[in-house]
């Protein structure tokens, strides 16, 4: 899987409260729930983002409480991957969950700028940086999760495991 | 290079020989665990993509009220219902309801539902408990627990460990929470992020199995995936005298590789408290001073056990409990409660002016049974000090050992147990 995007670049420890603070959690629809998305760290970002484009954080992203609707908004605002150092453990494995890419990238982080233009695979864990002409090396995902992430999200994919879809 | 006793469990559940830290697996699970907050959270799910009657299979999955059980609320009730009714449909084997459950961490050991080698995951945070059986459990996200429903898999990535070695013989009034609050005040809430804690030394064998669940309960508050240690004769006997399947002792090797290597002498350890809002901001309870207290809280997953209730008991007898203050007892689950009556503990308990609970997460996450109130103070031997975490946002959570919780009860205010049990050896 290949995604092709913009960087928008942020710091260390991006917390679950500026990626969709505490007070819109009582907002159901994600579509809703997305325009608020990175409101508190970035009040441009809805403005600036287009389909596609690529977060890219330092340590530590997502840390704070357990939300889903934390990767969840990212998702649904477009971004179609994130990269950081090191993320939180539960942002991690809820992004995988819900089926949001990323991959873990210190080399990557270092250099890119926001704006440059990414193309990252996932399968590989190979990220081109098409403005800059550099290839930075992170660690792919194995098939299942791999899966996971093209069907959607983990209930999607063990659904299908468990012969559940009518 | 060899293995931990943590990288074996998984690998023996991925069907490997090997795995290796960083890896990320598919694993069978031995048995999910679900709560009335977070089971109805991945019911919702099931029934989005109508799988709702997909269990993968009804003996290896448990299912327990008792955050906010029994029903402290219409909300709770509802949710306490739709549990149940999941159960029901699905002939769930091990749904506990009120009047049989307990406190999920401390019931599914007391029922033998987990054994050494089983690997474990509970959509709650302190799963990491069953650590201290020599078990792989940790805890995750409803959606996590709504796929392992299904399919009785979960991925994991495969942690690094750190190992705490503990040496030497404990002094009187110390139990494996001061152990445990120590290390997290020196290592901090993410000293071991993301990795396996690996608990080993003679003080550890000196425990008993209560108290080495205290422990591993409080792994995941310096971060932890799971705690976990070694078994010996003790966990052995606690396991057979209990255990519904056949088990595997798996130990680290000798060559097994750790992050870091942390070595501390127990002789000079003393009860610790933790202050708010952390559990890392640790001191011995000596240290305190004039600090008084509303309410002592003595249960929760952490500390509702036997030696707990037992600890606290040889200081309230014939003590009182000061009239400015409330002693709330929670025995963890229905046996620890008869057992106690038995013992003679609650009638102790009940003459000293303590209030006894059905066993209950009640206080612990601020749910009901002692709610905390503006600018209100409280000793409890529960696990997490986080504002607010017991009631008001403004209200203070003090974090020890049941038996400086009792002494602190009778003061009226934070002491060292030696300053109401004075004749003790
Ligand atoms: S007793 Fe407290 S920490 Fe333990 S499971 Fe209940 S709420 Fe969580």
């Amino acid at each position: 899987m290949l995604y092709k995007g913009k960087a928008i670049t942020y710091g260390d420890n991006v917390d679950t409260d500026v990626i969709i603070p505490a007070r819109y959690l009582n907002i159901d629809d994600p579509e809703e729930l997305a325009k608020h998305c990175m409101e508190d760290l970035d009040e441009n970002f809805i403005n600036k983002k287009t389909k596609g484009d690529i977060i890219v954080g330092g340590k530590n992203f997502g840390c704070g409480s357990s939300r889903e609707h934390a990767p969840i908004v990212i998702k649904v605002s477009g971004i179609s991957c994130v990269i950081a150092s090191s993320f939180a453990r539960i942002f991690y494995r809820n992004a995988i969950n819900i089926g949001l890419p990323i991959l873990e990238c210190p080399e990557a982080i270092d250099d890119v700028d926001e704006g440059d233009i990414l193309e990252v695979d996932i399968e590989q864990g190979a990220i081109q940086n098409i403005t800059k002409n550099k290839r930075y090396k992170a660690q792919g995902f194995p098939p299942f999760i791999i899966e996971i992430i093209k069907k959607g999200g983990l209930m999607n994919y063990a659904a299908e495991r468990a012969g559940s879809i009518e | 290079m060899g293995m931990t006793i943590t990288q074996k469990i998984i690998a023996a559940h991925v069907g490997k020989s090997v795995v290796e830290p960083g890896e990320l697996v598919l694993v069978e699970v031995d048995m999910a665990l679900g709560n009335d907050i977070t089971a109805p959270v991945a019911i919702k799910e099931l029934k989005k993509i109508g799988a709702q009657k997909k269990v993968f299979d009804k003996g290896k999955i448990a299912l327990v009220p008792d955050h906010f059980a029994p029903n402290k609320d219409i909300c709770s009730a509802n949710l306490c219902k739709v549990m149940r009714e999941f159960a029901y449909e699905n002939n769930i084997e091990n749904y506990f309801e009120v009047g049989q459950m307990g406190i999920e961490h401390a019931l599914l050991p007391e029922k033998g539902l987990v054994v050494p080698g089983d690997l474990v995951i509970g959509a709650d945070s302190h799963t990491c408990t069953y650590g201290a059986l020599g078990a792989f459990s940790t805890g995750v996200g409803s959606t996590d627990l709504a796929a392992a429903i299904i399919t009785g898999q979960v991925w994991l990535k495969v942690p690094e460990s750190i190992k705490i070695i503990y040496k030497g013989k404990l002094k009187r009034w110390v139990t494996g929470k001061d152990l445990i609050l120590y290390t997290i005040g020196q290592i901090g809430v993410d000293g071991a992020l993301y990795k396996a804690m690996e608990f080993s030394g003679e003080a550890v064998k000196a425990l008993s199995i209560d108290e080495r669940f205290t422990m591993a309960n409080m792994a995941v508050e310096a971060g932890a995936k799971n705690g976990i240690m070694e078994i010996d004769k003790k966990t052995v006997e606690y396991v057979d005298k209990r255990a519904k399947k056949p088990y595997t002792i798996y130990n680290s090797d000798e060559d097994a590789a750790y992050t870091n290597v942390y070595e501390y002498d127990v002789k000079t350890i003393e009860p610790q408290v933790a202050l708010p809002h952390l559990p890392e901001n640790v001191v011995p309870v000596r240290d305190i001073e004039n600090i008084t207290i509303d309410q002592a809280v003595i249960g929760s997953c952490t500390n509702g056990r036997m030696k707990d209730l037992r600890d606290a008991a040889v200081v309230l007898k014939g003590n009182k409990v000061h009239p400015y203050t409330r002693l709330i007892i929670i025995p963890a689950t229905q046996s620890i409660y008869l057992q106690a009556l038995k013992e003679g503990l609650i009638e102790i308990f009940i003459e000293a002016g303590a209030v006894i609970s059905t066993p209950t997460c009640g206080p612990c996450l601020g749910g009901h049974m002692g709610v905390l109130a503006k600018g209100e103070r409280a000793i409890a031997t529960t696990n997490r000090n986080f504002v607010g975490r017991m009631g008001h946002v403004e209200s203070e959570v003090y974090l020890s050992n049941p038996s400086v919780a009792a002494a602190s009860a009778v003061k009226g205010r934070i002491v060292h147990p030696e300053e109401v049990v004075v004749s003790a050896i």
